[in-house]
């Protein structure tokens, strides 16, 4: 088995910017405040995973988890150290962010497939199973600032889902959706990892990652706080696997920066 | 630390950094993306406006009007075909602020797919000077029948000036919209200097004025302000397109050319084409640099 993904003593630092006017700089300049703050999202994370490794990346909101995430996917870099992939990344973060409100569901599909990464040829190959899986097929000549959020969503879900890939990045987005779409999502997520993709899952819902992951590491405060089984990282992080919510992903949108 | 591993045969390739950077060169590759972006722009750029795409015809045409009438009531300099004088120059002097006035929001426009989304992140300038070239075209169609009517007629160089005045105004705007597009996510005053460089553009080009005025008044006399007048890539290109679609429909264009145009007008547009392409490559090594805290910056 060949390293999928390697992420090297890698260091993420944001600075916080207080001033973004010249008045305000010389302002501070003169009072001996200091020009910038720095917050360290991540310190010193090293790990690496194998070709259909299935990770679980816990931890408390803020702990750094997306942007963990956005550095494996490659928007963000980090300042110190390094993260090396293998293969074609995809995955569900931020899945609407590719959709335009002014162009019809059918429209969407081609541009959010090609900002993944598809080919025109991908794209009209999968486009079918991709409306299929959006159920949103009466309404796909429809601009999509008429759809429901949750057909949007739908929509979103079923291009990012069926793009080629060899790494997956799931970002604790499960939670939309009713549940017979948030069953097929996961299903398809299962199926994703039993075709051999590495998959990294952002999550707070001990269940799933039970069900999805095979190795837990969990953030704190940006540094690695316990890297080992899933079932350890559930318990790392203090997480009672009897606490039911709803079978969805508990947690909403993560403060990662 | 690195341990000497076999050498990578891996299928998939080897491992590499996934925030990798191949520039224009990636845009290039992911043509498909370009030219569903370019479409997306084209269709919602003028969503929820009743005039919709005429805007793109309206405003050049009131200030073709202006520049006509008002001009021409300032200046004795009489010049023959006056009208095709000012819209040869018009269009690429339009088409240079239209690359930078939208080039350089472009960036900040997409902000949503900028932070979430890995892609060559030159797709959003070079897709908005695509949409601004787009509009180009039909600009190219009326200054021909243009000269259609005012008896142009061609000689082998005009075609060349023509071809050497877009080229240069085409690669010094997306140099221009990749550097302003990269240093807006950092300073929002850029649309201001958008702004001023459009005025300064727009009274600095031989346009609504002819450049007999200006060699008259500067060459010689002021040949410092006369020679930093060309020093203006827009200056030459407006010249080019002077000499291309102007000079030749006028009744004696060999004078025309010795009174309205510069000395070594070919060399000069020669060597402005050259720096646009350096200045391109400059362009695209400031976008890379300053492109790895966009996500965060936004």
């Amino acid at each position: 088995m060949a390293e999928s993904i390697v992420v090297r003593d890698v260091t993420k630092r944001f600075k916080l910017a207080k001033q973004r006017t010249i008045k305000k700089l010389v302002l501070n300049a003169v009072r001996r405040k200091p020009l910038s703050d720095s917050f360290t999202a991540l310190r010193d994370i090293s790990f690496t995973l194998e070709e259909g490794d299935s990770l679980a990346l816990m931890g408390l909101n803020g702990s750094g988890k997306s942007t963990l995430l956005k550095l494996i996917s490659g928007v963000m870099a980090p300042d110190d150290g390094e993260v090396l992939t293998r293969g074609r990344i995809a995955g569900l973060i931020e899945v609407g962010a590719g959709l335009h409100p002014d162009l019809t569901g059918r429209e969407n599909v081609f541009l959010n497939g090609a900002i993944l990464g598809m080919s025109e040829n991908e794209i009209k190959r999968k486009f079918d199973s991709i409306v299929a899986f959006s159920e949103v097929e009466r309404f796909l000549d429809t601009e999509v600032r008429q759809y429901s959020s949750g057909m949007f969503m739908r929509l979103a879900f079923a291009t990012a889902v069926h793009t080629e890939c060899d790494i997956f990045l799931i970002d604790e987005v499960l939670a939309v959706g009713d549940q017979p779409f948030r069953r097929k999502c996961l299903d398809r997520i299962e199926e994703l990892r039993r075709e051999g993709r590495t998959t990294v899952y952002v999550s707070h819902n001990p269940k799933q990652v039970l069900k999805m992951c095979k190795r837990g590491i969990v953030l704190k405060d940006g540094g690695m706080m316990f890297d080992g089984d899933a079932l350890g990282a559930i318990d790392a992080l203090g997480y009672r696997l009897d606490f039911d919510d709803d079978d969805d992903d508990g947690g909403s949108g993560d403060g990662g920066e | 630390m690195t341990v000497a591993v076999a050498p990578d045969r891996h299928p998939l390739g080897p491992l590499e950094n996934p925030g990798r950077v191949g520039g224009l060169m990636d845009v290039f590759r992911r043509r498909y993306l370009l030219k569903l972006l370019v479409r997306k722009e084209l269709r919602v750029r003028y969503q929820g406006s009743p005039l919709g795409l005429a805007w793109s015809y309206v405003k050049p045409f009131v200030r073709f009007i202006m520049y006509f009438y008002i001009i021409g009531l300032l200046i004795s300099h009489s010049l023959e075909n006056r009208p095709l004088h000012i819209f040869s120059g018009m269009i690429v002097v339009s088409f240079f602020i239209d690359a930078l006035t939208s080039g350089s929001k472009s960036v900040v426009k997409n902000k949503a797919l900028v932070r979430k989304i890995n892609l060559p992140r030159e797709m959003f300038p070079v897709s908005s000077i695509m949409v601004s070239t787009y509009h180009l075209i039909p600009m190219y169609v009326i200054l021909l029948l243009g000269c259609a009517v005012s008896g142009w007629n061609p000689d082998p160089m005009a075609f060349v000036a023509a071809i050497m005045a877009f080229v240069l105004v085409w690669v010094w705007g997306l140099a221009t919209a990749l550097l302003l597009s990269a240093w807006n996510v950092y300073f929002r005053d850029v649309t201001n200097v958008v702004d001023v460089i459009q005025t300064v553009i727009t009274w600095t080009t031989p346009m609504i004025y002819p450049f007999g005025i200006v060699k008259e008044q500067l060459q010689g006399t002021h040949e410092f302000l006369y020679q930093l007048y060309l020093l203006s890539p827009l200056s030459n290109a407006v010249l080019l397109q002077n000499r291309a679609f102007w000079i030749p429909s006028t009744s004696d264009p060999k004078q025309a050319a010795a009174e309205e145009l510069p000395a070594h007008m070919f060399e000069r547009g020669a060597i402005f084409i050259v720096l646009a392409f350096l200045f391109l490559w400059f362009a695209q090594v400031t976008f890379a640099r300053l492109e790895g805290r966009f996500a965060e910056k936004l």
